[in-house]
């Protein structure tokens, strides 16, 4: 369970502070699937840091699984990081040089898992994600777009997280792999139950979630839930 | 993470840039040959002037007889011209100084000899039964001159191989033959084997024949012009040393030992002094050799900072699926040692077959030591873990958010 209080980010250049972030607070159960949608500049990829354990705000605080990760050092937020989160981004940030079985067994390196598990890990988690098998030993940079942002999403899944964020998945695909990608996630929400946030300045793809918090000027302007939940709020 | 983890990941990384990594491993693979192979050249050296010292004699005090200096004379007629030393003398040393081997008086001088039309102008001296005991000297052919001949004053002569080649042909043998030295006729019976060229005096181009025949047929008088004492052994050589001065000054009625007439040469002063220049030698050598050692250090620390900045992204990655600062500088470290310690285990390798092949083809004599491939070995892996670690400090203290972003 996410739960954020009144959280601000500023950021100095000099005498000049610029404030990111004005006082956020929402609270995100275990399996909701959230898109945080805003234009760029409105503070969401900072926000998505702070969510991701990347960065620490300037104040207030952030509640992950009732443990406060807003104070802690860059080696303990990395633990943080190995342990219950999971990251998915526009440019996949795939290693070119290695196999895809070996990308997505990269987290398992760091948690220390035991070689003979990784591959069995690894493999489902390339199946979960919807990469068939013959796939697994090809390097990344022979593969579609569509097929290495799976690959990106079975390395997101492989440590087993709490959380998956995704930062503009689809922002590199076309329209109808990026669909494939969100339908992905939907389903990794809906059977596997998965926590994932989505963030995106594209109304069609936020369109995917069961809530949508619309932020704006580090402020959030609207948190409601789409047709794809049950109700809808409107704050 | 793991250490076979770490060794897979820097497999991976060198190999996705083999020509930069083989290129920068180069200039340690020369650092550390040309360590190896200059300090390997410089102990050579240093062991081949000693043995060449050491094939004069072990544990020698040479006596020469000094500056002849009368009084009220202020014209010195040079070192070594006076003649003071006599057999007397030798066997004054030999009965009274203690902690002597033996004692061996020669008269040396050079003569023109002939034999059967063949003629060469070579050193004649005159020894005991104890010149080969004194000067390590051993006889190939025949036999070395004995007290018997000396007692008769035989006119007997033993050839050095030099010699030997000279009047008789390469390889031939003398024995029986007849020479004529100074119009005097001498037999010859015995060959020395070959000791090569002292650098002092070549031992190979000599004859050897008693020394009371030489003094009697060729000098005509009672003096000798050296005395080689080998003292028991090595620590007991500058003892001796000291007391042959002594009894020579004594035996001389010389009160002030400025104005000796002989003069006395220890064989370890020379070795010392030998040996304290071609260690110099050796430390200047390896100097310029570790030059190239630490260009090719910064070599090193240049592809892991151009690594770093090219696979910033990477980075990013690692830290954002759980890499600690430790984990990321250790990765990049271990590349760096791998290069270095790669390109080390080649360079010992080639710096090896260089001084096997300069030995080899006989250039000069060089000696790999077990001690200079350690300082090679732990020079190259710290120079892995020094010009490794600003790099690797450096990738792992980048903040995640901005490496990320980062195109």
């Amino acid at each position: 369970m996410i739960v954020v209080k009144d959280i601000t980010k500023s950021y100095h250049a000099d005498t000049l502070e610029t404030l990111v972030l004005r006082g956020v607070s929402f609270t995100i159960n275990d399996g909701e699937f959230v898109a945080i949608m805003g234009p760029s500049g409105s503070g969401k990829s900072t926000l998505m840091h702070i969510l991701g354990c990347l960065d620490t705000p300037s104040s207030g605080t952030y509640h992950l699984d009732n443990h406060d990760v807003s104070t802690l050092s860059d080696d303990e937020l990395a633990e943080i990081r190995k342990d219950k989160i999971g990251f998915v981004f526009q440019t996949f940030n795939l290693l070119r040089r290695a196999t895809v079985i070996r990308n997505v067994m990269l987290p398992l390196v760091y948690a220390g898992v035991k070689s003979e598990e990784r591959e069995r890990r690894a493999m489902g988690a390339l199946n979960a994600a919807g990469l068939e098998d013959t796939y697994f030993d090809h390097l990344s940079n022979q593969l579609s777009g569509g097929q290495v942002q799976r690959v990106a999403i079975a390395r997101a899944l492989v440590n087993d997280p709490k959380l998956i964020l995704a930062d503009e998945p689809t922002g590199n695909l076309d329209t109808k792999t990026g669909e494939i990608v969100l339908e992905t996630f939907e389903r990794l929400n809906r059977e596997l139950g998965r926590t994932i946030i989505l963030i995106t300045h594209e109304q069609e793809v936020a369109n995917h979630a069961k809530r949508i918090i619309y932020i704006r000027d580090g402020l959030i302007v609207e948190d409601r839930k789409t047709h794809r939940s049950k109700t809808h709020l409107k704050i | 993470m793991k250490i076979t983890d770490i060794i897979q990941e820097t497999y991976l990384a060198l190999s996705a840039n083999k020509v930069r990594s083989g290129l920068t491993m180069l200039g340690i693979v020369i650092g550390i040959s040309s360590v190896i192979a200059m300090v390997a050249l410089g102990q050579g050296a240093q062991s081949s002037i000693q043995s060449s010292i050491q094939s004069i004699g072990s544990n020698l005090i040479i006596v020469t007889p000094g500056t002849q200096r009368g009084p009220g004379f202020t014209v010195s007629a040079g070192r070594g011209s006076a003649q003071t030393l006599t057999l007397e003398d030798a066997n004054a040393i030999q009965s009274e100084v203690s902690l002597v081997k033996a004692v061996s008086p020669e008269v040396a001088r050079r003569y023109q000899i002939t034999s059967r039309g063949q003629n060469t102008n070579t050193q004649v001296v005159g020894v005991t039964s104890a010149y080969p005991t004194v000067r390590n000297l051993e006889v190939s052919d025949g036999s070395f001159i004995t007290d018997q001949n000396l007692r008769g004053a035989s006119k007997v002569a033993v050839l050095g191989p030099t010699t030997r080649d000279d009047l008789f042909g390469q390889g031939a043998n003398p024995i029986g033959q007849t020479i004529r030295i100074n119009r005097s006729d001498f037999k010859v019976i015995g060959v020395t084997k070959a000791k090569g060229g002292s650098g002092f005096s070549n031992q190979d181009d000599t004859i050897f024949v008693p020394l009371s025949t030489a003094q009697r047929f060729l000098s005509g008088d009672q003096y000798v012009t050296s005395i080689s004492v080998a003292a028991q052994d090595s620590e007991s050589t500058s003892a001796v040393q000291q007391q042959i001065t002594e009894l020579l000054l004594n035996r001389h009625h010389i009160a002030n030992p400025q104005l000796a007439d002989f003069s006395t040469l220890n064989q370890a002063d020379i070795v010392a002094t030998a040996s304290s220049v071609t260690q110099t030698f050796t430390i200047l050598l390896a100097a310029v050799a570790g030059i190239s050692l630490i260009v090719g250090g910064i070599g090193i620390m240049n592809m892991m900072l151009t690594t770093v900045t090219e696979r910033t992204k990477e980075i990013g990655l690692r830290k954002a699926i759980g890499a600690k600062k430790r984990d990321i500088s250790l990765q990049f470290l271990a590349e760096a040692v791998t290069l270095t310690f790669i390109g080390g285990l080649v360079g010992i390798i080639l710096g090896w077959g260089i001084s096997f092949g300069v030995r080899y083809f006989g250039i000069l004599q060089t000696q790999v030591t077990v001690s200079s491939i350690l300082l090679a070995f732990g020079v190259s892996a710290a120079i892995g873990i020094i010009f490794g670690y600003y790099p690797a400090h450096r990738a792992a203290g980048l903040n995640p958010i901005e490496t990320l972003r980062y195109e």
